[in-house]
């Protein structure tokens, strides 16, 4: 049930991923931020088994820092896309992560990207994706509603209807969700939209 | 005496690791390199002799981050140099990954004069040919570190040092002239106490 999405616009990639950690019937938190900061301008945002998820990213954040400290400059958003593709290829035929990410990037000579990797290792550069039952609506809305180049408040606006879309008509859809962007000035968490907050802890 | 020097695993009569010892004759060859400690600051300086007039002086990388908080600086074999500065910089990252902080100074002191130890008692490798200035802050804390690591694999935490060319005559004057101080004070010591054995003009 997890809901993955995001696109390109004009000068900035956003993505957007739903946040409650589910086991089972029972969500165990729902403010789980599941788009990590790969590293300045970049950003991953992976859904899939939970414990691959975390596992999988970290170990890619770290790689690609050693990459940047080995070599004195940051990797670009298509070389860590290929890198990220790599490690789920090679270890696809022998215990593979089941981990489905959207990895959104700025590089100063190529402006906003965003890679579709899934979990068999499937990678394509893409102008807009999503994962998850979500992604029958997300899709769809931004098939409707996308177009090259749009500003930030016109896609902060197609989000917003990505979300409704997928509160309205998914059974079981998850009630909050994140919002981060990443653009020249850097990766960073955009907003986030909760309909259910954590129940405050009553005092003894 | 010859007869001690050619295994490294062989101790001389006396005592001595030959192989050692001569790693650290490879270390008083190498460039200076300086460290001081500040109130707030803490200050790594590399004497840079004057470069082939081919060479691309800036792909010569004297002083180097192993992580965000942590640099270093060494005297001795460059080529042995890179392999270690590798292997601390992995270091670095795994220990993020593994316990979701970054390395301490002293951590990293720790793994890499280790490293250094075990090519001391190892079975046909020589010792790494370098000693290594090491600084940086503690995660969460806004206190400075320096250590020093030698070919042995020793370490320890100094308020300033010196290591490579005239380390000795640096050192004197850092003991002659340290006082505790802050921001460009600091900066200030670090060179003048390059210039006792440099020449000015060519850095």
């Amino acid at each position: 049930m997890e809901c993955v999405f995001g696109f390109v616009g004009n000068g900035f990639a956003v993505v957007a991923a739903d946040t409650s950690a589910v086991h089972s019937i029972l969500v165990h938190k729902s403010n789980e931020d599941k788009i990590m900061v790969l590293d300045s301008h970049k950003l991953i945002a992976a859904s899939g088994e939970s414990g691959d998820r975390v596992q999988f990213t970290e170990y890619i954040q770290k790689n690609v820092a050693l990459y940047q400290f080995r070599n004195g400059i940051p990797l670009t958003t298509a070389a860590a896309a290929n890198f990220t593709r790599g490690e789920l290829a090679t270890a696809l035929r022998k215990n593979p992560y089941f981990v489905n990410i959207l990895l959104a990037g700025y590089d100063k000579e190529t402006g906003p990207s965003l890679y579709y990797i899934d979990y068999i290792a499937t990678l394509h550069k893409v102008d807009k994706g999503a994962f998850g039952y979500g992604s029958y609506f997300s899709l769809s809305m931004m098939d409707r509603h996308y177009h090259s180049g749009m500003t930030v408040e016109e896609a902060i606006d197609l989000v917003d209807k990505c979300i409704m879309e997928i509160r309205s008509r998914l059974v079981v859809a998850p009630p909050n969700f994140v919002i981060k962007i990443v653009d020249k000035d850097g990766a960073r968490e955009y907003a986030w939209r909760e309909s259910v907050k954590d129940a405050a802890v009553a005092s003894a | 005496m010859a007869r001690y020097d050619r295994a490294i695993t062989v101790f001389s009569p006396d005592g001595h690791l030959f192989q050692v010892e001569y790693a650290l004759e490879a270390v008083r060859k190498g460039n200076a390199a300086v460290g001081v400690r500040g109130t707030d600051i803490v200050v790594l300086g590399v004497e840079k002799k004057s470069t082939a007039k081919l060479q691309d002086s800036r792909s010569v990388k004297k002083i180097v981050n192993l992580d965000n908080h942590i640099a270093l600086a060494c005297a001795g074999l460059k080529a042995d140099a890179r392999v270690l500065i590798n292997r601390a910089r992995i270091e670095c990252q795994s220990h993020r990954l593994t316990v979701e902080d970054p390395v301490t100074v002293e951590y990293i002191t720790r793994y890499i004069a280790g490293l250094q130890q075990k090519y001391t008692q190892s079975g046909g490798v020589r010792p790494f040919g370098l000693s290594t200035l090491i600084v940086g802050f503690d995660p969460y804390s806004s206190v400075p570190s320096l250590y020093q690591t030698d070919p042995s694999g020793t370490f320890s935490a100094w308020k300033a040092n010196a290591t490579g060319r005239n380390s000795n005559s640096i050192r004197e004057f850092l003991e002659k002239n340290y006082k505790e101080t802050s921001g460009q004070e600091t900066i200030k010591l670090a060179i003048r106490a390059l210039l006792e054995v440099s020449f000015i003009g060519y850095f």
